[in-house]
């Protein structure tokens, strides 16, 4: 894709906190990314790393209260989707920004029909009458690879099973022609053979619609087969963004490097036991004043205890568009950078 | 579905059979004699009489399987006879009442219209009120208004509607002069004046009910709804862009509906059993106010009767319950 096109999504410094009993969680710190025309932006982090809850704040779905924005930009082309009343931000969700969440089992209603449930979405936002909508409903979920989709219309979700009510959420996603997929973990529920069919189904509706889309996951492998461009993500913040080629071949944060030792290799000798990353990621009752994964990093300096290292550009790009590390440490001298 | 319920009605005939049994002899394991309510001065060898025409002294079992005869065979020939001029019924033996020495059924037809207004207004009233409170104490959680729903339900729950009752008595009859705190049978509705003499005599008594009942449904309604509104699939509804209300009362009202229409369900026999102390009460002559007669005067038939009555409704209403359950959800398949 060209370089320095408009962006579809463009999100700036997005700040997002949990009020709880016990004080205040700082869950997104300074978040900001952004997404091409066409572009499959890969997320990936541990759980708890603030990946789904990012996306869920730019939309607007997370529960309000206990959540809360503090700060930050969504540009969804011009506008500023975090400034925009609530019914204009429900005429954006479901038409311009589409969502596939990780568990089908429980993200279809299991009272009402497939057909019902897709139809839903093409009624609300698209202006088509019940008949139009259903044709295009049948053609959606033949879209998505659901054979004898017509007769399965009537069917209920619990009729189905993961993989194909996976392909309903897809084809729900997609009704109205978003110009931007968020997908939270689709496979993740899903076993390995399944995945690897919903991945294929993507890749192959993306050659075909043309919708940028972001991908959660903490699954490298599946990063690696489909992202453009990956973030990595670390309590509640980006601690390294690059091209995907880029950053499986030379990691900078030493997080992103611990990732990518714990996957097990194939081939070569064989480890006695599985590689972990020791430690547990943080609970943030602030803003962070130190890297957040210091205590878990074999890198640390003194500074790392005192300052949140910023993103800062490894190449002649700016941060966001070429690779940037949020780090002190200088992979290439060893040294601070 | 035909099958479940033609198999279900099946399974409730032994279930009924052995309930009436169990009555049967409870009842007659009860202390007190038909004949507490003939004055001393009859001579004992009249009472051995009267005893002997009712068949008090009959065995057990005999008495038993003549109260089946009556119940199954004659009541529902002389229904058929009542509805079709037929004749089918003559010479036969009806249920009857000890105290009254009127057929059992007679008394029940005659007492049922007020039962099913007075009560019956009340736990429709009484369900229309608490479904929309639940759903919006749940959709506000901890709102002002939630806790104010909270409030009134404990109150309705844990006060007894005798006592509710009497309050309101005590306000609005004795003082204030609103209400009459006395159920008016013969009143019959023929203009506007006496339908609202109707309304006014109904008040009390369908309030205190309505509250009671209320209480109970929206604590339900509240809790289901809660459970629901968490789900994933409300994600999915409002991540369609779907408003509040439709992703409130389309999608997680429906769900929320499932547990409690069983409730709601299973409540209505009580409209017939369960309120026998408010009929007591406001003098509401309706089906309660005839158990407790009957029971008092020890008139084993009525009691038995109306028991038994009571069992089939509580069967029927659990049928109907499991029906309504399978037709809100689709998981649910009976055959």
């Amino acid at each position: 894709m060209p370089d320095g096109a408009k962006p579809v999504l463009d999100v700036r410094g997005l700040q997002t906190v949990f009020r709880t009993r016990g004080g205040d969680v700082h869950a997104v710190n300074s978040v900001s990314f952004h997404l091409e025309p066409g572009e499959l932006l890969g997320v990936v982090g541990e759980s708890g790393s603030g990946k789904s809850v990012t996306m869920m704040s730019l939309i607007g779905l997370l529960p309000m209260p206990p959540a809360e924005i503090r700060g930050g930009q969504v540009m969804l082309g011009d506008m500023d989707i975090l400034k925009v009343s609530p019914a204009q931000l429900r005429e954006i969700r479901g038409k311009r920004i589409g969502f596939v969440f990780q568990d089908p089992m429980t993200s279809l209603n299991p009272v009402y029909t497939v057909g019902n449930q897709v139809m839903e979405p093409l009624l609300r936002h698209m202006g088509l009458n019940k008949t139009q909508a259903r044709a295009r409903a049948i053609e959606l979920l033949e879209l998505v690879g659901i054979p004898d989709a017509e007769r399965r219309m009537k069917d209920y979700p619990h009729q189905f099973s993961g993989g194909m009510r996976q392909r309903v959420m897809i084809a729900i996603a997609l009704a109205c022609d978003p110009e931007v997929l968020i997908a939270d973990e689709p496979t993740t529920a899903l076993d390995v053979t399944i995945q690897a069919q919903i991945i294929e189904l993507v890749k192959d509706l993306r050659s075909k619609l043309g919708m940028a889309i972001v991908w959660i996951t903490h699954d490298l492998g599946v990063i690696a087969g489909i992202a453009d461009r990956v973030v990595v993500m670390y309590g509640g913040q980006i601690v390294e963004q690059a091209p995907v080629g880029e950053l499986f071949a030379n990691p900078q944060h030493p997080y992103t490097r611990a990732l990518l030792k714990t996957i097990p290799s194939v081939s070569g000798t064989r480890e006695k036991r599985l590689r972990v990353i020791e430690g547990q990621p943080p609970i943030l009752g602030a803003a962070p004043t130190a890297c957040p994964f210091m205590p878990r990093c074999t890198e640390a300096f003194a500074v790392c205890h005192v300052e949140n290292p910023q993103r800062r550009p490894l190449d002649d790009k700016r941060v966001g568009y070429g690779h940037d590390v949020a780090c002190h440490w200088d992979a290439k001298t060893g040294g601070i950078a | 579905m035909l099958t479940f319920t033609l198999r279900r009605l099946m399974f409730a005939i032994p279930t009924l059979l052995f309930i009436s049994l169990l009555i049967f002899l409870l009842v007659d394991l009860a202390p007190g004699s038909p004949m507490s309510q003939i004055p001393l001065t009859v001579p004992p060898e009249v009472r051995l009489k009267i005893m002997e025409a009712m068949g008090v002294n009959e065995p057990v079992m005999v008495r038993y399987l003549l109260w089946l005869k009556q119940f199954f065979v004659v009541e529902p020939l002389v229904l058929w006879d009542h509805w079709f001029s037929t004749e089918y019924s003559a010479g036969m033996q009806r249920i009857v009442s000890w105290q009254s020495r009127s057929p059992v059924m007679d008394i029940v037809v005659q007492r049922l219209p007020q039962t099913m207004t007075v009560i019956g207004t009340s736990y429709v009233l009484g369900v229309l009120i608490a479904l929309p409170i639940g759903i919006y104490s749940a959709y506000r959680q901890y709102s002002w208004f939630d806790q104010l729903g909270t409030f009134i339900a404990m109150i309705g729950f844990s006060v007894p509607t005798f006592f509710t009752g009497l309050v309101l008595i005590l306000v609005f009859a004795v003082n204030l002069h609103w209400f009459p705190s006395i159920y008016d049978t013969s009143l019959r509705v023929t203009d506007w004046a006496s339908f609202m003499q109707q309304v006014k005599q109904m008040a009390m008594p369908v309030m205190v009910l309505a509250l009671y009942n209320a209480a109970q449904i929206s604590r339900y309604m509240r809790s289901s709804m809660l459970e629901n509104l968490g789900q994933d699939y409300v994600r999915t509804a409002r991540a369609k862009g779907l408003t509040e209300r439709v992703v409130v009362l389309k999608h997680v009202v429906r769900n929320s509906m499932i547990p409690v229409v069983t409730v709601i369900a299973l409540g209505i026999p009580s409209i017939f059993g369960g309120a026998i102390i408010t009929e007591q009460v406001f003098r509401v002559n309706g089906l309660g106010a005839l158990l407790i007669g009957a029971i008092q005067g020890s008139d084993l038939p009525t009691v038995q009767t109306l028991t038994f009555i009571f069992a089939v409704l509580i069967v029927l209403f659990n049928l109907i319950a499991d029906i309504l359950y399978g037709l809100l959800d689709p998981r649910i398949r009976y055959d």
